[in-house]
C-alpha cells in the first residue's frame, strides 16, 4: 500500500504550501501508468488530513491517460498499461504521457 | 533532532547495527505538519488558487540524488535487490559474499518489515550489515538509506547491496540512488509475473531467475517467462541461477564486477 506513503507526501506538499492557511481543494495529477490508485489517495486523503489545515478539503484527481510512441515505426499508442506491442510488433516506447505524479494546484480560504 | 537531516517526528522506522546491537529510530524529515495554530483563519472569506505543480516524490528523489552522489564519490557501486517474499534474495546474497570474499568487499543494507532475521544471516557471512525495520511502510526510501549509510560506512572502492523488502509494487516507485535495480524471481512464481508486475520489471535492469535446481520438478516455462519480461522490458538482462546449489552464479559475479568498473568511468566521465 504505497499509496500511504504517497499520500503522505502529498499533504506534506499542501500543508507547507498553506502556511497556516485554510485548503479548501486540491488539485492531484495521477498518470494511467504510475502504478497509483486514485481511490487508494484519496481514501488515504482524508484520513491524513485529519486535524491538519486540510480537513474536510475536497480533493480532485484528475486521470491522465497513457501515451507512448513506438521507438520502431514513430507511431501513438494509447496504453492502459505500462506494455504493449504496436501494430509494427515493437514493444519499446517513449512514454508520452500517463507517468504524471503531481499535486497541481490548491484553493486556499 | 538527528545530526543527518534534522528529522525528528515519531514513526515505526528502526534501524539496528549488527556489529553493536544497537537499535535506534529513524524519523521522517522535519516539516511544518499543517497542524492548527490555534487561531482562527475564518476571516478571509475568499478564496485563493495557488499553482503548485509540484511533483509528489520530489523529497524522495532528491534525497536519492544526495546517495547516488555519495556512492560515486567513493567509487561505490549500489544495487537494490528487489522481489517478492520468498524469491531467495537473502541466499542470494549469502552465497555472494562467500563467493565473493577476496574479490570484492560487500556491505549490506537489509529492508524488512520487522524482525533482523535476515541480517543475523548476513552477518553470519562475516559482512558488516545495517538492518531497517520498515514498521507500516512497504519499501525503503531514500530517506532511510541516508540513515543506514551513516551507520553502516562503508569502505571506498566496495559494493553495498541493498535488500528491499519483499515486495514487487512499491519498491518500483522509490528511487534509493542505487546504480541498478536487480529483481530476483523464483522458478515456483508464475511465467507471467512479468505482465502482473510490469513496473517492477521495467524499473530492474537486471532480472535473476532463482531455484533453476528444482526446474525438473515444476512446469515453469523458461522461454515463456524471458518472452514476457521482454516484452515488459526489452532491454533487461536475464540471468538463471540457483543461488543454492551455485549453478549459473559465475555469470552474475561477473555482472557484478563488471559494474563495479562501470561505475569508476562514470564517476571520470562527470
Amino acid at each position: 500500500m504505497h499509496e500511504l506513503g504517497i499520500t503522505q507526501e502529498i499533504v506534506s506538499i499542501v500543508t507547507e504550501n498553506a502556511r497556516g492557511a485554510q485548503v479548501k481543494r486540491v488539485v492531484l495529477e495521477i498518470g494511467k501508468l504510475t502504478a497509483i490508485m486514485p481511490d487508494a489517495v484519496a481514501f488515504c486523503f482524508e484520513a491524513i488530513t485529519s486535524g491538519t489545515v486540510a480537513e474536510g478539503a475536497t480533493l480532485d484527481i484528475i486521470e491522465t491517460p497513457g501515451c507512448g510512441r513506438c521507438r520502431g515505426c514513430g507511431g501513438e499508442l494509447v496504453m492502459n498499461e505500462p506494455f504493449a506491442i504496436c501494430d509494427c510488433g515493437g514493444v519499446s516506447f517513449e512514454w508520452l504521457s500517463g507517468k504524471e505524479l503531481q499535486v497541481r494546484e490548491m484553493e486556499l480560504v | 533532532m538527528c545530526d543527518t537531516c534534522g528529522c525528528s517526528d515519531d514513526n515505526d522506522i528502526r534501524m539496528t547495527n549488527m556489529q553493536d546491537g544497537e537499535t535506534v529510530a529513524v524519523h521522517r524529515p522535519e516539516e511544518d505538519d499543517g497542524h492548527e495554530h490555534g487561531h482562527s483563519h475564518g476571516h478571509h472569506r475568499e478564496t485563493k488558487t495557488i499553482r503548485l505543480e509540484q511533483q509528489v516524490l520530489t523529497k524522495n528523489d532528491l534525497l536519492a540524488e544526495r546517495n547516488r552522489g555519495w556512492f560515486i564519490g567513493r567509487s561505490i557501486l549500489a544495487l537494490n535487490l528487489v522481489s517478492s517474499p520468498g524469491a531467495g534474495k537473502t541466499t542470494l546474497l549469502e552465497r555472494t559474499i562467500r563467493d565473493l570474499a577476496g574479490r570484492a568487499a560487500i556491505s549490506v543494507i537489509e529492508g524488512d518489515q520487522e524482525s533482523t532475521n535476515d541480517a543475523e544471516r548476513i552477518r553470519s557471512t562475516g559482512c558488516p550489515v545495517v538492518q531497517i525495520n520498515t514498521g507500516a511502510a512497504c519499501h525503503l526510501d531514500a530517506h532511510m538509506i541516508s540513515h543506514a549509510l551513516g551507520e553502516l560506512q562503508p569502505s571506498v572502492h566496495s559494493i553495498v547491496m541493498i535488500e528491499n523488502v519483499g515486495n514487487l509494487v512499491c519498491p518500483s516507485m522509490f528511487d534509493l540512488g542505487e546504480k541498478s535495480k536487480v529483481l530476483i524471481v523464483s522458478v515456483t512464481e508464475g511465467e507471467d509475473k512479468p505482465l502482473k508486475y510490469p513496473y517492477m520489471f521495467q524499473a530492474s535492469e537486471l532480472v535473476i531467475l532463482n531455484k533453476t535446481d528444482l526446474l525438473p520438478y515444476l512446469d515453469f516455462d523458461v522461454d515463456k517467462f524471458a518472452a514476457c519480461t521482454h516484452q515488459v522490458n526489452p532491454d533487461a538482462q536475464i540471468l538463471q541461477v540457483s543461488a543454492t546449489k551455485g549453478n549459473g552464479m559465475e555469470a552474475w559475479y561477473e555482472w557484478v564486477i563488471q559494474g563495479t568498473t562501470g561505475k569508476f568511468s562514470r564517476s571520470v566521465s562527470m
